[in-house]
């Protein structure tokens, strides 16, 4: 009997083990995911959460609820892996023996990493939101910022980060939110990233640019920040530039698990460094790594994780039957883009094309919109959370292909 | 692909003039580049010239800021007094290496 250990029961994890745990014989394999926390959190939900949209706790499901029978579930803290005797050690003292290895420990945000982040300010005017503590502290910072005005800074400490898109959203969502509520008039909103633009890729960073310019949202590119000043309330970059703030909501650097470090198997940031096509691990033949604990070149996102575990698992079925893999993962991703005012932005793109404007998933017809903000768009991150849980997680095929097509998407020198 | 000519030599560079070919670039070029973006070149700056590099041969990539910082043991801060302003930029063009990748 062989054993594939998945450490890990985020999106990649769960989609991995439902999906294979069908693809392989119960008789031949066991499937065991270990993760140390027993609850799955619905993360794309998180960025309503402040705004007062939505009840926190609907975002939280049991993970055992979205195994599949015949999973087994380890409920365990990981100590580290010894890829050398192919085994998982766990903070109690547990050892799981494994044939292949699959990390998908996700990223974590680490405000710790930055000097002053977790100091007296922290969860007062400092604030972040990909935590469900987070996000559900600043509901009510906002609702006390929004009653006094003031300078609002929504910052990026460092690229990568888990769904890169996601703070500027919440610069929109928080101008339209203020714009609704009488106020806007009394607020100033800056987006502070360590980038050259409004995102990374040229077409995107310009339409999104755009839209942050007609919100009259203020935007400082090129700051790394090196510290924050809690006494003056200050963002502090390695330039000594400063920036002013009365209600700061900061996206803290981005880390894989610790684990991955003390095994020896991560980056500079606890990432695993894999082949981009196959996501097998360049230092080990029996370990891979799926999701935002790898260091692919693409978005650290929910549907690359999805796409990617296709791919995955495509390749693991040829392999446990002792073929070479054949599938090609390309990077690909897909986003929506909420902008406010109920309406949201759909881009798709992957290792080697921009985000470029056009339709989803059908030429011509969409009836989804690439880049540019429309109602329908919005509907459909929000009927997502239902596909999510019902469709994505148990692994059901979804009518969507894991490879990026070009049809439907316009250069824009062709429009 | 548009060449510029450094010290008598042509190579191929792109929009942005940063060096494309990584066998076309060596430490006289360096000089050059540094020289062209306001930086002189000293010991502390070879350190992370060497180790960008290095990493791009074994990563096929151009290094972050964090990872030189990581891999040299020249702070961030560090790297900011020897590269001013864009250090990660500054590092890879004067490195020969094309422009870091932003992360998406």
């Amino acid at each position: 009997m062989k054993r594939l250990v998945i450490l890990g029961a985020g999106t990649a994890g769960t989609i991995v083990a439902n999906r294979l745990r069908r693809r392989l014989s119960p008789g031949d394999w066991r499937v065991v995911v270990v993760d140390h926390d027993t609850t799955h959190l619905y993360q794309p939900g998180l960025l309503f959460v402040p705004f007062g949209a939505g009840n926190p706790d609907e975002l939280v499901r049991p993970r055992r609820q979205s195994l599949a029978a015949g999973v087994e579930f380890v409920d365990g803290e990981i100590d580290r892996v010894d890829p050398a005797v192919h085994t998982v050690a766990l903070a109690d003292g547990r050892t799981i023996g494994y044939d292949f290895l699959v990390i998908a420990s996700g990223t974590q945000p680490r405000p710790d990493q930055t000097p002053g982040m977790l100091g007296v300010e922290w969860r007062r005017s400092i604030h972040d939101f990909y935590t469900l503590d987070g996000a559900t502290a600043l509901r009510q910072a906002l609702a006390r910022f929004a009653g006094n005005g003031g300078r609002l800074v929504v910052h990026i400490v460092d690229m990568p980060i888990k769904c890169p898109v996601a703070p500027l959203e919440f610069a929109f969502l928080a101008d339209a939110h203020l714009r609704a509520l009488g106020v806007r008039d009394s607020v100033d909103i800056t987006f502070v990233t360590p980038l050259s633009g409004a995102f990374t890729k040229p077409v995107a960073a310009a339409r999104l640019a755009y839209l942050l310019d007609v919100r009259e949202i203020k935007l400082e590119t090129d700051f790394l920040v090196e510290h924050i000043d809690d006494e003056t309330r200050e963002l502090v970059s390695y330039d000594e530039r400063r920036i002013p703030f009365d209600l700061l909501v900061t996206v803290p650097l981005n880390m894989g698990a610790q684990f991955v470090a003390r095994s020896g198997l991560g980056d500079e940031l606890n990432f695993v460094p894999v082949d981009r096509h196959t996501l097998r691990a360049k230092a080990y033949d029996d370990i891979y790594a799926i999701g935002d604990a790898a260091d692919l070149p693409t978005s650290k996102a929910g549907s690359v994780a999805h796409f990617a575990a296709e791919v995955f698992v495509e390749n693991f079925v040829r392999l446990a039957r002792g073929e070479p893999m054949t599938a090609e993962f390309d990077g690909h991703a897909n986003c929506f883009v909420e902008t406010g005012e109920g309406k949201a932005l759909l881009i798709d793109f992957n290792y080697e094309t921009e985000p470029l404007p056009g339709e989803y998933p059908l030429p011509g017809v969409g009836p989804l919109r690439l880049l540019r903000p429309t109602r329908l768009n919005h509907w459909g991150k929000l009927a997502f959370s239902w596909l999510y849980w019902n469709v994505l997680l148990p692994g059901r095929p979804l009518p969507l292909p894991a490879a990026m097509t070009m049809a439907g998407k316009h250069r824009p020198e062709e429009e | 692909m548009p060449t510029a000519t450094i010290h008598d030599a042509e190579v191929h560079v792109d929009a942005e003039g940063f060096m494309t070919e990584y066998d076309e670039w060596d430490k006289t070029l360096a000089h050059d580049l540094a020289a062209a973006i306001g930086v002189e070149l000293t010991p502390r700056h070879w350190t992370a010239i060497d180790f960008l590099r290095k990493d791009y041969v074994d990563e096929n990539e151009t290094p972050t800021l964090r990872r030189v910082a990581a891999g040299t043991g020249i702070s961030i801060k560090q790297l900011f007094e020897l590269f001013p302003v864009k250090p990660a930029k500054k590092m890879a063009y004067i490195a020969g290496l094309p422009k870091p990748r932003g992360c998406v």
